[in-house]
């Protein structure tokens, strides 16, 4: 077991004198069995300031969620993105900045370097040729073509051809340059293939059945960690991998352990069995008292989720953009902020995260103003029927608003908003659901009156959001995205064609400005805050580094090591 | 006997074809499906989503769907798991060794000291550890087992330091000593609720027993107590209890949904409600067919068992 400062259990000893009662019973049983001591046995009991020279200790990294996709291509959710940082490589990764860093490939492509044709149709990437899959097998400019070709495969179960389908004639011009044509400019392609991940053709071309093979659960990747072994339902272990191409990996061993409650994820953590807390962090009513923890780094960092209330535009009272402004100006954000998130998120107008470049600085700021919301509703006919709740035209001001049944957080931001929309003549009902139910066909068809839902807006860091706001990607009118909110709005779609045209930086942040002011503006969603995540990581791990460009900050384990 | 065995062999396939069907049903009748956890995020649009639900084969009619899944369920194939893609009943067999080692530790705790405190409390009826044995059990199987084990980890693990704080075994260690270790705790937890359920069905089968007339009997033949107890009443007593193991045999292979949670063991009640969350219906499926055959194993066990131990039994 480390100790609080994430030496070796053993080695701690030495250093510290006497050993408390834990440190006792684990000595003698150990002593009894030769029993290798630790959840982190293989922690370092020195302290280098720099990276050691070749990997040295283990982590284990606790999450609240299994990860159980492996192949990086197939549908998964956060926590599988995990795993496939750690087996796989994409071309190129964002790093916390936001800037492009190339991995696979020599360079970025751009249009001053001739990557990109200033039309953004053609694109030519010049790949590295000192890597190496883990097998051994050298990897080539035949990988790439081959997981780009897998993608638009209609046998295989792909997570999304975003992006993808648009690409076109690719030609391998040398082992370590391949070059492809767009059918139409799409300048999010950059970021979407940050988080695609190549995949080797020699193991994959032989298989028969593209969504099922040995493969699928014993990954080959060229990431920084080989897969070790995985026991179902309770972790998943990585071994470094000595060729990696890039930096690192420094640690010997990673160790993905899966703890699905996030009360026994945190005890576990102040206890030392692990090191590293993941996916969900700390709950934030822990927070403080981590903060307090001897031996521990609790990190509260801002995440790309935009937590809102979700309207549905289509539904009654919800057309009438009075109304959501009202409600709006009704909702006592500070109060849901500080009382029930301790203060950790931040406030926020956008659907992009403050941290992008993308973000739009000076949109209106909410005010809590419940006089100036009553006064908008009477202003727009909405006035006081039975039992005070509001009508106008025989549609009364009342609705249902849904979440994930047990979050608890969000039950009591239900019940905030219950007593600031009475306030103002607004009924609210709640009705949730479990997870299963409401993100299936209720969300996705836009059943709903209202959700408070987070929701990730990005792709990757890009902020192209035609599919959440564009009027061809409402599900419940046959649109191909995820519009539930049934958005509509020509200027939105305008400046949504321009912005996925332009390669330009400065023209993007105008365009995706202006866009955020429109929907800033037209209430499409009331943001309440961007979401936070607090982790912990055992004082002497160094390298953690959040990067609100993915969806997982175990990103760089790669770069972790015990100091 | 032969043909007993026969006739209830007959009726567990009927019933587990009734259990397959209406367990199909309320499952994928049941709002949601395994593609909702990919709904809220950014990563598949609506196209995407309908794409991946013809290629599972998600919508086809469901008497379709039933009748594919049964038929290949004949012929041995369980099916894949929606989620990492493994074979049914790999993924049941890789979680059951956990859940027999937990599950078959408690109960052997639990039937050793609930009949000795049951056969005790019925000796010395109304005496003070009686008393104690029985308000110990109503405290015992009032306590939920979640309560019970938050309360073990924050005592043992994080006060005194004597016992992780759950986990089958240490990463990279795995020695008999290091799984030992792990299993204190949420063996003790389950056995405590299992001991108190033991020791009442004991105490009351015993109180029975040795008020009949054949005890007294005995005592008026003059036999020594020892002979009395152990030879005429407590296998008389015993009989019962071995419908009471009947019926906990299913759960021995089921595992134990709150206690696996809440100490991070990877068995066969965390393989369930994760599945269940996840909607992964060929696992739930799995996982349902399984429990239903071992409680049909169970009492056919018992019942036979029950025919074996008491001659007064006959079957036919």
């Amino acid at each position: 077991m480390t100790d609080s400062t994430g030496k070796f259990g053993v080695g701690g000893l030495h250093h510290l004198g006497i050993p408390n009662r834990r440190q006792f019973f684990q000595l003698g049983a150990g002593a009894a069995a030769g029993w290798t001591l630790s959840g982190s046995a293989l922690a370092q009991t020195e302290r280098p300031s720099n990276p050691p020279n070749k990997p040295r200790g283990q982590v284990i990294a606790a999450l609240s969620q299994e990860p159980t996709v492996f192949h990086p291509l197939m549908p998964g959710i956060e926590v599988d993105q995990g795993v496939w940082w750690q087996v796989f490589s994409p071309l190129w990764f964002i790093d916390p900045e936001g800037k492009f860093v190339p991995d696979l490939a020599r360079e970025v492509p751009t249009i001053e370097n001739g990557g990109l044709s200033a039309d953004g149709l053609t694109w030519k990437i010049k790949l590295r040729s000192d890597v190496k899959w883990h097998d051994g097998t050298a990897f080539t400019a035949e990988d790439v073509k081959f997981s780009l070709d897998l993608i638009n495969n209609p046998d295989f179960r792909v997570r999304s051809r975003v992006g993808h389908s648009l690409v076109k004639d690719i030609t391998i011009v040398a082992p370590d340059e391949i070059h492809w044509r767009m059918e139409a400019p799409y300048s999010p392609y950059m970021s979407i293939l940050s988080l695609t991940f190549i995949v080797p053709k020699h193991i994959l071309e032989k298989v028969s059945d593209p969504n099922a093979s040995p493969f699928h659960n014993a990954p080959v990747g060229t990431g920084p960690f080989r897969w070790g072994e995985r026991v179902p339902g309770d972790h998943i272990q990585f071994n470094a991998y000595a060729g990696y191409h890039g930096k690192g990996p420094y640690l010997e061993r990673l160790v993905f352990k899966y703890i699905p409650d996030l009360t026994v994820l945190y005890t576990q953590f102040r206890t030392g069995q692990v090191d590293y807390t993941g996916t969900q962090g700390i709950l934030p009513n822990f927070v403080q008292e981590a903060k307090a923890l001897k031996g521990r780094k609790i990190f509260v960092s801002s995440t790309s989720s935009v937590e809102h209330i979700a309207p549905n535009l289509e539904f009654g009272p919800f057309a009438d953009r009075a109304v959501r402004e009202a409600l709006y100006l009704a909702i006592n954000k500070q109060a849901i902020i500080d009382a029930l998130n301790y203060g950790l998120p931040l406030q926020t107008e956008s659907f992009v995260p403050q941290q992008a470049w993308s973000f739009q600085q000076g949109l209106p700021q909410h005010k809590y103003d419940p006089a100036k919301a009553n006064a908008l509703l009477d202003a727009a006919g909405w006035v006081r029927g039975s039992g005070g709740v509001r009508e106008k035209g025989g549609v009364k001001l009342e609705f249902t608003n849904s979440t994930t049944s047990g979050n608890a957080v969000r039950e009591q931001t239900q019940q905030l908003l219950i007593q600031d929309w009475r306030a103002i003549g607004a009924a609210m009902r709640v009705n949730n659901m479990p997870a299963a139910v409401i993100w299936g066909d209720y969300w996705q068809q836009s059943k709903f009156n209202s959700v408070i839902v987070g929701v990730n807006f990005m792709l990757g860091s890009d902020p192209d959001v035609t599919p959440r706001f564009g009027s061809g990607a409402i599900p419940a009118k046959g649109g191909r995205g995820y519009n539930t909110y049934q958005y509509q709005s020509a200027e939105a779609d305008r400046l949504l064609a321009e912005g996925a045209k332009q390669f330009d930086l400065a023209q993007r942040r105008t365009t995706y400005g202006d866009l955020q002011k429109l929907i800033r503006n037209d209430l499409a969603i009331l943001p309440l805050f961007q979401a936070f995540i607090a982790e912990g990581v055992k004082e002497g791990l160094q390298g953690f580094s959040p990067n609100i460009n993915t969806s997982s900050n175990c990103w760089n384990v790669r770069e972790w090591y015990w100091a | 006997m032969a043909r007993y065995v026969l006739n209830r062999l007959a009726q567990a396939v009927m019933l587990l074809v009734i259990v397959s069907a209406i367990g199909f049903a309320i499952l994928h009748l049941a709002p949601g499906g395994p593609l909702s956890q990919f709904a809220a995020s950014a990563q598949m649009t609506q196209e995407d989503l309908d794409r991946v639900t013809k290629q599972l084969g998600l919508d086809r009619p469901l008497p379709i769907q039933y009748l594919d899944w049964f038929g290949r369920m004949l012929k041995g194939d369980w099916g894949r798991s929606y989620r990492d893609g493994e074979a049914v009943l790999s993924v049941i067999s890789s979680h059951l060794g956990a859940t027999l080692e937990l599950m078959t530790t408690a109960t052997i705790v639990a039937v050793l000291l609930g009949c000795w405190i049951g056969i005790l409390g019925a000796l010395r009826r109304y005496s003070l550890f009686d008393s104690l044995a029985t308000v110990g059990a109503m405290i015992a199987l009032s306590i939920p087992t979640f309560w019970f084990g938050l309360i073990t980890i924050y005592v043992f693990s994080v006060t005194l330091g004597w016992l992780p704080a759950g986990n089958r075994e240490t990463v990279g260690d795995g020695s008999f000593l290091d799984l030992l270790h792990h299993l204190i705790a949420p063996a003790m937890v389950l056995a405590l609720v299992e001991t108190a359920m033991w020791g009442r069905f004991m105490r009351s089968s015993m109180l029975e027993v040795i008020n009949q007339d054949y005890i007294r009997t005995a005592r008026a033949k003059g036999l020594p107590e020892w002979r009395i107890l152990t030879v005429h009443a407590l296998r008389n007593a015993l009989l019962p209890m071995i419908t009471v193991a009947g019926l906990q045999f299913p759960t021995l292979l089921g595992g134990a949904l709150v206690a696996e949670t809440v100490f991070t063991w990877p068995g066969m009640g965390r393989l369930f409600l994760d599945s269940i969350g996840y909607r992964d219906y060929p696992v739930v499926m799995g996982i349902l067919m399984f429990s239903a055959i071992m409680v049909l194993i169970g009492s056919l066990i018992a019942d036979i068992l029950y025919a074996v131990v008491d001659p007064r039994i006959r079957v036919g």
